[in-house]
């Protein structure tokens, strides 16, 4: 099991995100996170979703994927250089005490402060999800009032652009040296 | 051209070549209704339930191969459906429901009989669309078409709000092109894979195909045929691909699964390699996974890559149109002589490839198996097309009934949807009028969608109907004398006069309780000018051997039976069955 970073690229139309939302559900497959948004085309979406399976689960979640009409094109970022980044919003206890040691911890991690009131303020922070997770375990103990994340956007890095044109992708599957007592899958009547 | 959205729903069926609808009227789908009195040239068969409207759609789509087409108005009209889509949806059968909606101004206000038909259909759709403006119709019923037909074809909904239908668009059916950048039912398998793929079928020792319905939806019979005869690797089908390679090829061994008879099943486990041909490995086909053929490659030759690697672990992966695939790797399959283990699977056969049940001495009681063995014996010059339900009949029907032709087996594998038959067979006469069709249904099955009696009345079309009565919802009361203690909780089931039922519909209604009345009544159906409705009263507490039960090591079967007395028939006794260790 590790983390799987795919990235589909789906049709504007109503319904969509309900369609892929719908899909995992009913497979059961368990994301982590799931973004959705505009590209840089008309009518293009685009969305970025962070998993916990292996190689041959992600492979079935892409082949799903492609199953939807609606679903132009599915790219595993997985193992390619690319650039992924989550960003949070943390509203942070503070008095006039602590307030300059917050203030110099949000400056370690190159967190923006984007409101300040005389008992909290507002941090911005991006960066891979990791760093996110380590702003917030390092100001759990000022009190975090409240906190926001979007989940992770991610792209290929490099010059390349991505088609939404697939090649033979849908075919791409995982067959030979794959560990026969993995399907393990639990039987029903 | 200028016409209402109601004419252009019509005019698109016409182009895509569509004779026969099946539906219902109601509120939200009057316009279209209204407008299908200027098409007289497409027949639409009125049903008693939408349900049945869905199953008709199926059952005329598994007999021609073509889309079915079914109409339902909205709300409850609609939510009939579901059960036919998913039942289409699960064994892969094209078909494009209409449905009505209401106004697109009403949606999302809790209007008169408004559903979310798009989102209630969502899982159980190949896809699925809302239309709202009348010049969106035509391109999204040919979209329908296309998707429902292409690829690995399954049922596909569009939901068309009564304005919709009721204003004026231009229509042109060039300009109505279907426009999906992200559909493609077109995949073809990566060089190198039918490299591997011939390499493991050169080298196998023990190889055996599992011949499933894609090779019958891909036209695929003669290609398989001409393969395992040329390499000698024995055949053995699931249900839905009965009939792919005729029943009494030497080399077709029979069904595998739950109730596949044992020799196929250690076939399977016995085997060096599989080679799945247009099926997927569904759990009553493999029992548990865990010790599924572990001493077998598998070469998995399938349509959808989402179904590859879903249950079973395959060694070679080869995508796309299964006639295609089987063109290309055909030549390169070499002659092999592999007469050593062909004699290994008969020797595995032993005495039950010869019984005969029909040879056996008449002990006075009346089993299904002879039933629906009378029915082949008797009809089979003419190949009839069966349409069966769901239950135990089923099995009796997939072990004893012999299909030498493709779509001459039409049943409910999948979603195993009881009261599937007799609609899905009035779909198949309306397919194949030409064709002697025969339902054979359980009493249960029967009762929960025998109002389309009426509907055959009406059509004035001939099938013929077996009721495989035993008083008992009898699958289920199998499962609990082997499970369950023969505690059998709400399956003795209570039925009305079928003979009498038959006559109130206006049509023949026989009754057969002994084993020597079945000829007569089978030919008496056969030439009767009519639907005829032949109510079978079978032994009540007969069980389907053998059977794996649900999880199981595929080889591991309750066996039938020894017999008790020696006049009784050997495969179904009525003593003691023994529980697999």
């Amino acid at each position: 099991m590790a983390k799987h970073i795919l990235v589909a690229y789906v049709e504007d139309k109503p319904g969509v995100l309900n369609r892929v939302a719908s899909l995992f559900r009913r497979r059961a497959f368990n994301i982590d996170s799931l973004t959705v948004g505009r590209t840089e085309k008309e009518g293009v979406s685009r969305m970025t979703i962070v998993m916990d399976t292996d190689d041959v689960g992600a492979r079935r979640v892409e082949s799903n994927l492609y199953k939807l009409v609606n679903v132009l094109r599915v790219d595993d970022i997985t193992d390619v250089p690319s650039v992924v980044r989550d960003l949070a919003l943390i509203k942070v206890a503070v008095n006039s005490g602590n307030r300059t040691e917050v203030l110099q911890l949000a400056d370690v991690f190159r967190a923006r402060v984007v409101d300040v009131d005389d008992r909290a303020l507002i941090m911005e922070v991006t960066g891979a999800e990791d760093k996110i997770t380590k702003v917030c375990d390092v100001l759990r103990p000022f009190g975090i009032l409240s906190m926001v994340r979007t989940g992770v956007v991610a792209m290929r890095r490099g010059a390349d652009v991505t088609s939404e044109e697939p090649p033979l992708v849908p075919a791409r599957i995982v067959t030979s040296a794959v560990d026969q007592s993995a399907s393990d899958a639990v039987m029903s009547v | 051209m200028k016409l209402t959205g109601a004419e252009i729903v019509w005019e698109v069926l016409r182009r895509e070549g569509v004779k026969t609808v099946f539906g219902y009227p109601g509120g939200a789908i009057l316009p279209t209704y209204d407008a299908m009195t200027k098409y007289p040239d497409i027949h639409h068969v009125l049903v008693r339930h939408e349900q049945g409207g869905t199953h008709m759609a199926d059952g005329f789509a598994r007999a021609s191969g073509e889309v079915g087409v079914a109409i339902a108005t909205s709300g409850p009209g609609a939510t009939n459906m579901v059960t036919g889509i998913a039942t289409a949806m699960m064994d892969s059968s094209p078909m494009v429901c209409i449905t009505g909606q209401v106004g697109s101004k009403a949606i999302g206000t809790d209007a008169f009989q408004e559903t979310d038909v798009t989102g209630v259909t969502l899982p159980v759709t190949k896809h699925n669309y809302l239309v709202t403006r009348a010049d969106e119709i035509a391109r999204t019923l040919r979209e329908a078409f296309y998707i429902a037909r292409s690829g690995r074809p399954g049922p596909v909904l569009v939901d068309i709000t009564k304005d919709a239908q009721q204003t004026s668009a231009e229509y042109d059916w060039d300009a109505a092109t279907p426009r999906l950048p992200g559909y493609r039912p077109d995949l073809h398998a990566l060089p190198d894979e039918f490299e591997r793929a011939l390499d493991l079928i050169n080298s196998a020792k023990r190889p055996l195909i599992l011949a499933g319905q894609g090779i019958i939806k891909s036209n695929s019979s003669n290609l398989v045929l001409q393969i395992a005869e040329k390499a000698q690797i024995p055949v053995a089908m699931t249900l839905l691909g009965i009939g792919a390679i005729p029943a009494g090829h030497p080399l077709n061994l029979g069904m595998m699964g739950m109730h596949g008879e044992a020799w196929v099943n250690q076939a399977i486990q016995r085997a060096d390699l599989l080679l799945a041909f247009g099926m997927r490995f569904d759990d009553r086909v493999t029992g548990n996974l865990k010790t599924y053929a572990q001493n077998a490659k598998k070469i998995h030759c399938e349509i959808d890559p989402s179904e590859v690697n879903k249950n079973v672990r395959v060694d070679v992966a080869l995508i796309g149109d299964l006639n295609a695939t089987l063109e290309e790797i055909g030549p390169g399959i070499k002659a092999v002589d592999r007469s050593e283990w062909v004699g290994a699977i008969n020797e595995l056969k032993g005495d039950a490839a010869v019984r005969d049940i029909q040879a056996l001495p008449d002990s006075g009681n009346l089993y299904a198996a002879h039933v629906i063995n009378d029915i082949w014996r008797i009809t089979k010059d003419v190949d009839p097309i069966v349409v069966t339900d769901v239950g135990q009949h089923q099995m009796w029907e997939a072990q004893y009934f012999r299909h030498e032709r493709p779509r001459t087996l039409i049943t409910s594998g999948g979603l195993g949807t009881m009261g599937f038959a007799l609609p899905a067979a009035v779909g198949a006469k309306f397919a194949r009028p030409d064709r002697e069709v025969w339902v054979v249904a359980g009493d249960g099955g029967f009762q929960m969608t025998l109002a389309e009696l009426a509907t055959i009345v009406q059509e004035k079309i001939k099938v013929n109907v077996a009721i495989i009565n035993n008083s008992y919802l009898g699958m289920v009361r199998q499962w609990q004398e082997f499970f369950y203690d023969k505690r059998y909780a709400a399956t003795p089931m209570v039925s009305p006069d079928f003979v009498k039922l038959a006559e109130a519909y206006g049509l023949l209604g026989l009754r057969v309780t002994e084993r020597s009345q079945v000829a007569d009544a089978v030919k008496r159906a056969r030439a009767h000018d009519g639907t005829v409705v032949i109510d079978f009263r079978v032994q009540k507490e007969d069980a389907v051997f053998p059977m794996v039960p649900a999880g199981a090591d595929l080889d591991n079967m309750i066996r039938r039976p020894k017999p008790a007395a020696p006049a009784l028939p050997e495969s179904e006794g009525d003593g003691e069955w023994e529980m697999p260790k």
